[in-house]
């Protein structure tokens, strides 16, 4: 079997198994009937439509005759980069209090952020990433803190 | 009515016109222009990021400025489409094929005015059309029993499929998926927390700001970095003499009047707006014959921007009346902007208008005012832009993951949205790969409650009988028209100029 058209096949299995997860999940709650519907009912006809949806788009890519797009290479290096600037971001700003992280702050957070984030980037260079750091950091505590006055922990100290 | 509609006017204009409310309608402009400039953030990410800005303000102000944002991004998207041949929207697509070439002619700034003057005029009728609409249309929704609400939402979300620019299934599914995410949380009827795995946070469900700025924002940088950089070429050094020639004028009119109407009627269908009305608009003046002398459309022909920012923007304006006048939003941003209102205590719908006119108008006041100022800010400001332009994006990157991730945090001061979005850009970054159209998703969202306790009411009504939505006319001539473009966009021909139309993306 060939799979002419990877990306509409994953995409129809993604749909089917979020479909089948979410009609799988509405069987906990009660259905009830048409006339007085429960919380169940909604959700899990929604979920069986989807999943028959996502199976109809499988299908159809394993026969379409045309050359269907192939998924392209994954981009692991700005994936892995963007997001845990983005979760190293939220350390900072709050801490792990289950594991006793303490919170870095907004300042500290925003230099984390950008570091990580650079290296998602074809070529990190140090020296381009602080600066851009700390410009970003200064336009933050001008518009954040001081203009917006949205309540972060700006400081490690505080 | 007539003279209604005046007193109506003057009480927005009284509204919108205090020094305050057209300072934040000015920072609106300014900031949406600002963002929207930026390549690669499109105008949902655009309203995502900038919301936190408005938490701090009353619900008039916040909503103004909102609406500045709005237009800003828009306007924004079309400055990038015309320099950088990069449609920072589906709505600018048309937009890229003239204004590039013109740009590329050395033409650039002939074509921002043009684009400029169009969504001006464009956006004083739509807003004139808007005001006049509200109130007879207001009394059309209170007409409207669940049935109907269920037939419209219906309509809505099959504009939106037919709108999506890749495949019509999969178009489908993701609308499912966000329906199905939109439940997430406790339910109002029953108070059970569906799909929340005992998460306090997910029993209030799932943030849409989050969806919107992981799968929109770090999504669409987390693809946009896996393509070689430097294949952008920006045209900045010639853009001189802005304003366009007599004969350009003399062309654009036309274009302008004709783009106008079109996008005024198609804005205010449901699941219309911004996108269908450029199509529309550039295929209309495709067919018209040259005048002598006037190279073709395709060619950096003047009218080929005209005709289609005049068709978006005047689209854009209307498609705010479905939403006002009903509360059922027809496109993902005006999904967006529904969050928004909610985020303020106001649930979009019929009783705005009465219960609190001042808003309502004055709102409508300033979106007239948001397009004058777009005007008066860019064009003198549009070297500034082209500054903009030129920031390579290895410095742009970071600073939008800084500003997605400080908004998200300050929407709950909760670094739970933090994780969340994080997790929504993985996904989002998914749906790219698989070539899953994200628009429809977030439309879905913000409607997935709505339905389900329209559908629940209707069917508590008719005592369970799924025939009431065709025994009620009015529910019955809208499924009817879901029916009617769906068909329509299944008929060869039309799919043939559907999938040409979209192949720039």
């Amino acid at each position: 079997m060939v799979i002419r058209n990877s990306r509409d096949f994953f995409a129809g299995l993604l749909f089917a198994a979020l479909g089948l997860a979410f009609a799988w999940g509405a069987r906990s709650y009660e259905l009830g009937s048409s006339a007085r519907m429960g919380p169940g009912y909604f959700p899990l006809l929604l979920g069986l439509l989807l999943a028959g949806l996502g199976a109809v788009i499988m299908v159809r890519a394993l026969r379409r005759s045309d050359t269907g797009e192939r998924i392209t290479a994954w981009a692991w290096r700005p994936l892995v980069a963007i997001i845990s600037a983005n979760l190293l971001f939220g350390v900072a700003l709050g801490g792990l209090p289950a594991w006793g992280v303490p919170a870095l702050g907004l300042m500290l957070g925003i230099y984390v952020l950008t570091l990580v984030a650079c290296l998602a980037g074809e070529r990190f260079n140090l020296r381009e990433a602080v600066l851009l750091a700390t410009a970003l950091a200064l336009l933050s505590y001008g518009a954040f803190v001081l203009l917006l006055k949205l309540q972060f922990v700006v400081w490690p100290w505080n | 009515m007539a003279v209604e509609l005046i007193e109506h006017l003057s009480l927005g204009l009284s509204v919108a016109f205090t020094p305050v409310n057209l300072m934040y309608a000015f920072v609106g402009c300014l900031l949406g222009t600002l963002i929207g400039v930026l390549p690669g953030i499109g105008p949902l990410a655009t309203i995502a990021m900038l919301l936190p800005a408005t938490y701090a303000l009353p619900p008039e102000a916040a909503l103004i400025m909102l609406a500045g944002i709005y237009y800003g991004a828009q306007y924004g998207g079309s400055t990038t489409a015309i320099l950088v041949n990069l449609p920072g929207e589906a709505s600018s697509v048309v937009t890229v094929i003239d204004g590039y070439q013109m740009a590329r002619q050395g033409r650039a700034g002939p074509a921002l005015a043009a684009a400029g003057i169009g969504s001006f005029f464009a956006g004083c009728v739509g807003t004139l059309v808007l005001a006049a609409f509200a109130v007879p249309l207001t009394e059309v929704a209170f007409l409207f029993g669940p049935a109907e609400y269920c037939a419209l939402m219906l309509l809505g979300l099959v504009g939106a499929v037919v709108l999506a620019s890749g495949d019509l299934l999969k178009a489908f599914g993701m609308i499912l998926l966000g329906l199905l995410l939109g439940l997430v949380g406790t339910d109002v009827n029953s108070g059970i927390a569906r799909y929340s795995f005992d998460i306090p946070e997910l029993t209030d469900g799932i943030g849409f700001i989050v969806i919107a700025m992981g799968i929109f924002g770090y999504g669409e940088i987390i693809s946009n970095l896996s393509h070689p950089a430097g294949q952008r070429q920006v045209f900045t050094a010639n853009v001189q003499g802005l304003w366009p020639s007599r004969q350009d004028f003399r062309r654009m009119w036309p274009a302008i009047l004709r783009g106008t109407g079109l996008g005024s009627v198609l804005g205010i269908l449901p699941g219309g707006g911004a996108v269908m009305g450029a199509f529309a608009a550039y295929t209309v003046e495709k067919k018209i014959s040259l005048k002598p002398g006037e190279v073709a459309l395709g060619h950096g022909n003047i009218r080929g921007v005209a005709g289609p920012e005049a068709a978006n923007n005047a689209a854009s304006q209307t498609s705010f009346i479905p939403l006002l006048t009903l509360g059922i939003p027809s496109n993902a941003v005006m999904a967006l902007m529904v969050g928004a209102m909610t985020i303020h205590n106001i649930q979009p719908g019929p009783q705005v208008m009465t219960s609190n006119p001042a808003l309502f108008w004055g709102l409508i006041a300033s979106m007239w005012i948001g397009n004058a100022m777009l005007v008066i800010l860019n064009l003198p400001l549009i070297g500034l832009w082209i500054k903009l332009l030129s920031v390579p994006y290895r410095w742009l990157f970071p600073a939008i993951v800084l500003f997605c991730a400080i908004g998200v945090y300050s929407t709950n001061n909760n670094t739970w949205d933090i994780w969340m979005v994080g997790l929504f850009g993985v996904i989002g970054y998914v749906f790219i790969q698989l070539g899953m159209e994200p628009a429809p998703l977030l439309l879905g969202f913000i409607l997935g409650p709505m339905l389900e306790e329209n559908l629940r009411r209707a069917l508590l009504l008719s005592r369970g009988d799924w025939s009431v939505f065709i025994t009620r006319p009015l529910s019955a001539a809208l499924l009817l028209a879901a029916l009617l473009l769906l068909t329509l966009v299944l008929l060869p021909a039309i799919r043939k100029t559907r999938s040409l139309a979209f192949v720039e993306d």
